[in-house]
C-alpha cells in the first residue's frame, strides 16, 4: 500500500466515497431487524438494518458514526451479504472484511469494522422476534461481552493476533470498555487462548 | 494535472520561508567546527552567535547567555524536566511539579515518568476556553513546589494562557517556572523578562526555519543540567558539534519572525475570521472550541457533533485541503484529544474536532476554498451517521442558532 496515495486501499477509498447501502432517512426502509454495536465514547457507532425473507437476507441498508475505515468496512460488508443465508452472514469476521478490502492497517480492524458485529446483533434481534432467540450462538461463537457484541471467537482471533493481556485485549477489541460487567468471563478465555496459542 | 492544493496544518509544521533557505544554501559551505579556535571555525562560531542574538531578541531576553540550542522542543522540555528530576532527589522536600492538563505529550510524559518516580506531579485542570485554573494555581503551590510548567499557547486549540500571572503567583512560592512557548513564538509576542520565568521551549521548524533545530532558555543563574553530556559545547550545557546549517537557518527564521510579528498576526486574525465565520455560517450546530480572545490568530478549532474526525480529515484530503483532528482514529488510541476532554468537551464533539491552523501562504482563497468544500462533507457524513446532532447535543455548547439545526430523523424498524 503506496502511504503517498492515500492512507488506505483503493478498495477502501472508493467505498469511503461512493458508500453501498447507506440509510437514507427520506427513504421507506421496512427493516425486519435492527442491531447497533459500539459507543460514541470510543468514536464509533453502527447500526445495520435488514430486510429478511425465507433465511435470506434480502436488503441490508446501515448507518455509521466513524472513520473512513469504518465507512469503507461497512459498506463493503453490506454488499456481501446481500442475497445470503442468515446462518452464513452470522459467521463473518472482521478479518474477513478487512481482505475483501484489500487489507486494512492492523489498528485499524478491530477498532473500525463494527459491521459484523451490528450484523449479528440485527440477526440475533431477528431470531429472538421469531421465537429462535441465540439460536446460532454456541454453534458459532458465544456472545462474552453483550454491550459490544463481542465473541469467544473474536477474543480468540484477537489472542492469535498477539493481545496477550487485557489491556492489548481492550485495544483489539474494546472489550468491556462499556459496562465492564465480561470482564472476568473475558479473563478466564483469555487465559485459556494465552495458553493455547503463545 | 494541477489540483487545488491548501495547506492549513501549519500548527503541525511550517515550509522554510525562501529567505531562511537562501540563507541555508549559503550556511551550507560553513563547515567547519564552531568549537575550533582556528580563523574557519572562529567564523563559523561568529554565525552562530549571530543566529543567537537573534532567536533571544525574538523572545525578548535581555542577553544571550541562556539562550542553548538543542535539537529541537522535545528535548528543551525534556532538559527542563530532568534537571527537576536531578533537583528532586537532592532536595526531596521541594520537589513537586505543577503543569497543566493540556500540554504538549512532551511535558506530559516528562512530568509523567517524574510521577514514576515519585515526584508529586499535579496536572491543573482549565476552563472551559482552555484557561488554566488559577485558583487551582493557588491552592497547590507552597513550599514543597519544584517548578511550574504551563505551556504559552496551546497547539490544538490555540488558547493563550497568562504566563506573566501564573509566574508572578509561582515566583511568590519560590518556585522554578518554564514555559512551553513552541506555538506562540513567531505568532504572537515573546518576552521571557516580562514574564520574568526561568525556562523557556521554542522550536525553530514552527516559525518557517529547519526541523532539527531547537532552543531552551535559561534564566541566568537559574539551575540547568545537561540532557545530553560530552563536550563543552554550550557552557556544557548541551554537548554535540554545532548545527551549523540548522542554527544559522534558525537566526534568519527568527529574525524575520520577530520584524514580521504585527503585519503577520493582524493578517492572520483576519483570515482566521473569515474562516470561522464562512463555516459557522454555512454549517449548522458548530462549536468554537478555545478561548474566543485569547487565541493564536492562526488557529481555529472546531467541532462538528454527528461527524467523525478523520473521515472529515480525510474527505478535506481528497480535495486537497490539510487539516488534523482531536480524534482518536486518527492517533491509534482509544482516546480523543486529551485538551479537548480537559476544556470538558463530551467524547463525541472530541472526536468530531478538527484544527485548521494557518499560515504566511494562507490565503483568502484558500480560506474560501475550504468554506465552500467543507459544508457537503460535514452534511455527507451526518447523513449517514448514527448520532442525530439534534438529540445528543446540548445545545448551550454550541454557537449556532437552534433554527438551524439539521432536521434528521432516526431511522425506525418496522414491528
Amino acid at each position: 500500500m503506496n502511504a503517498f496515495q492515500w492512507l488506505y486501499s483503493d478498495v477502501v477509498k472508493e467505498h469511503f466515497v461512493n458508500p453501498r447501502n447507506v440509510f437514507d432517512p427520506d427513504e421507506k426502509f421496512e427493516a425486519d431487524a435492527e442491531g447497533v454495536v459500539g459507543n460514541i465514547k470510543c468514536g464509533d457507532q453502527m447500526m445495520f438494518l435488514l430486510k429478511i425473507k425465507d433465511e435470506i437476507i434480502q436488503d441490508v441498508r446501515w448507518k455509521t458514526y466513524g472513520c473512513a475505515s469504518a465507512i469503507a468496512s461497512t459498506s463493503m460488508l453490506s454488499e456481501s451479504v446481500k442475497g445470503m443465508d442468515i446462518r452464513k452472514a452470522y459467521g463473518i469476521k472482521p478479518q474477513d472484511i478487512a481482505a475483501k478490502l484489500g487489507g486494512l492497517p492492523e489498528n485499524k480492524i478491530h477498532c473500525s469494522v463494527l459491521g459484523d458485529k451490528a450484523l449479528r446483533a440485527a440477526i440475533d434481534q431477528y431470531l429472538e422476534k421469531q421465537g429462535r432467540t441465540g439460536e446460532f450462538k454456541g454453534e458459532d461463537a458465544v456472545v462474552i461481552c453483550t454491550c459490544l457484541n463481542i465473541t469467544d471467537k473474536d477474543i480468540e482471533e484477537a489472542v492469535k493476533a498477539g493481545a496477550h493481556d487485557w489491556q492489548k485485549l481492550q485495544e483489539a477489541t474494546k472489550i468491556g470498555t462499556v459496562c465492564g460487567g465480561c470482564k472476568s468471563k473475558a479473563e478466564e478465555l483469555l487465559h485459556e487462548y494465552v495458553h493455547i496459542y503463545s | 494535472m494541477s489540483r487545488t492544493f491548501v495547506y492549513m496544518d501549519y500548527n503541525a509544521t511550517t515550509p522554510l520561508r525562501p529567505e531562511v533557505k537562501e540563507r541555508m544554501v549559503e550556511a551550507l559551505d560553513v563547515y567547519a567546527n564552531a568549537s575550533s579556535l582556528h580563523e574557519s571555525g572562529r567564523r563559523a562560531r561568529a554565525e552562530i552567535e549571530e543566529a543567537r542574538a537573534s532567536v533571544a531578541d525574538l523572545i525578548g531576553a535581555k542577553d544571550t547567555s541562556g539562550l542553548y540550542f538543542t535539537s529541537g522542543g522535545s528535548e528543551s522540555n525534556n532538559t527542563v524536566f530532568m534537571t527537576m528530576y536531578q533537583l528532586g532527589r537532592k532536595n526531596p522536600s521541594r520537589r513537586k511539579i505543577i503543569t497543566s492538563s493540556i500540554e504538549h505529550p512532551c511535558v506530559m510524559n516528562a512530568a509523567a515518568y517524574l510521577a514514576e518516580e515519585g515526584f508529586p506531579v499535579v496536572y491543573l485542570p482549565v476552563d472551559s476556553s482552555g484557561r488554566v485554573d488559577m485558583e487551582a494555581l493557588k491552592k497547590e503551590l507552597g513550599p514543597d513546589t519544584l517548578l511550574v510548567s504551563v505551556m504559552a499557547a496551546n497547539n490544538e486549540i490555540g488558547t493563550i494562557e497568562d504566563i506573566e500571572a501564573i509566574s508572578a503567583l509561582a515566583k511568590k512560592a519560590g518556585a522554578l517556572v518554564h514555559s512551553d512557548a513552541t506555538q506562540a513564538v513567531g505568532k504572537v509576542p515573546v518576552s521571557v523578562e516580562d514574564w520574568g520565568i526561568d525556562y523557556l521551549t521554542l522550536s525553530c521548524h514552527k516559525i518557517y526555519g529547519p526541523k532539527g533545530i531547537g532552543a531552551l532558555y535559561v534564566r541566568p543563574g537559574a539551575p540547568i543540567q545537561p540532557l545530553i553530556r560530552g563536550g563543552h559545547q554550550e557552557n556544557g550545557v548541551r554537548a554535540g558539534t554545532y548545527n551549523n546549517l540548522g542554527i544559522i537557518g534558525f537566526g534568519k527564521a527568527a529574525q524575520l519572525a520577530l520584524s514580521d510579528l504585527p503585519e503577520f498576526g493582524a493578517r492572520m486574525a483576519a483570515l482566521r475570521k473569515r474562516l470561522m465565520d464562512g463555516l459557522v455560517s454555512r454549517i449548522p450546530l458548530v462549536k468554537v472550541n478555545g478561548h474566543p480572545e485569547a487565541v493564536l490568530p492562526n488557529t481555529l478549532n472546531l467541532s462538528f457533533p454527528g461527524a467523525e474526525g478523520e473521515a472529515i480529515l480525510l474527505s478535506l484530503d481528497l480535495e486537497g485541503i490539510q487539516v488534523s483532528t482531536g480524534s482518536a482514529c486518527a492517533s491509534g488510541s482509544l482516546e480523543p484529544s486529551h485538551v479537548l476532554l480537559a476544556t470538558g468537551l463530551g467524547p463525541e464533539l472530541a472526536h468530531g474536532s478538527i484544527r485548521f491552523s494557518l499560515g504566511r501562504n494562507s490565503s483568502e482563497k484558500d480560506v474560501d476554498y475550504v468554506i465552500e468544500k467543507l459544508p457537503p462533507i460535514i452534511q455527507r457524513l451526518r447523513r449517514m451517521s448514527t448520532v442525530n446532532p439534534l438529540q445528543s447535543q446540548d445545545q448551550s455548547q454550541t454557537n449556532a442558532p437552534l433554527d438551524r439545526l439539521p432536521g434528521e430523523k432516526v431511522p425506525a424498524t418496522t414491528a
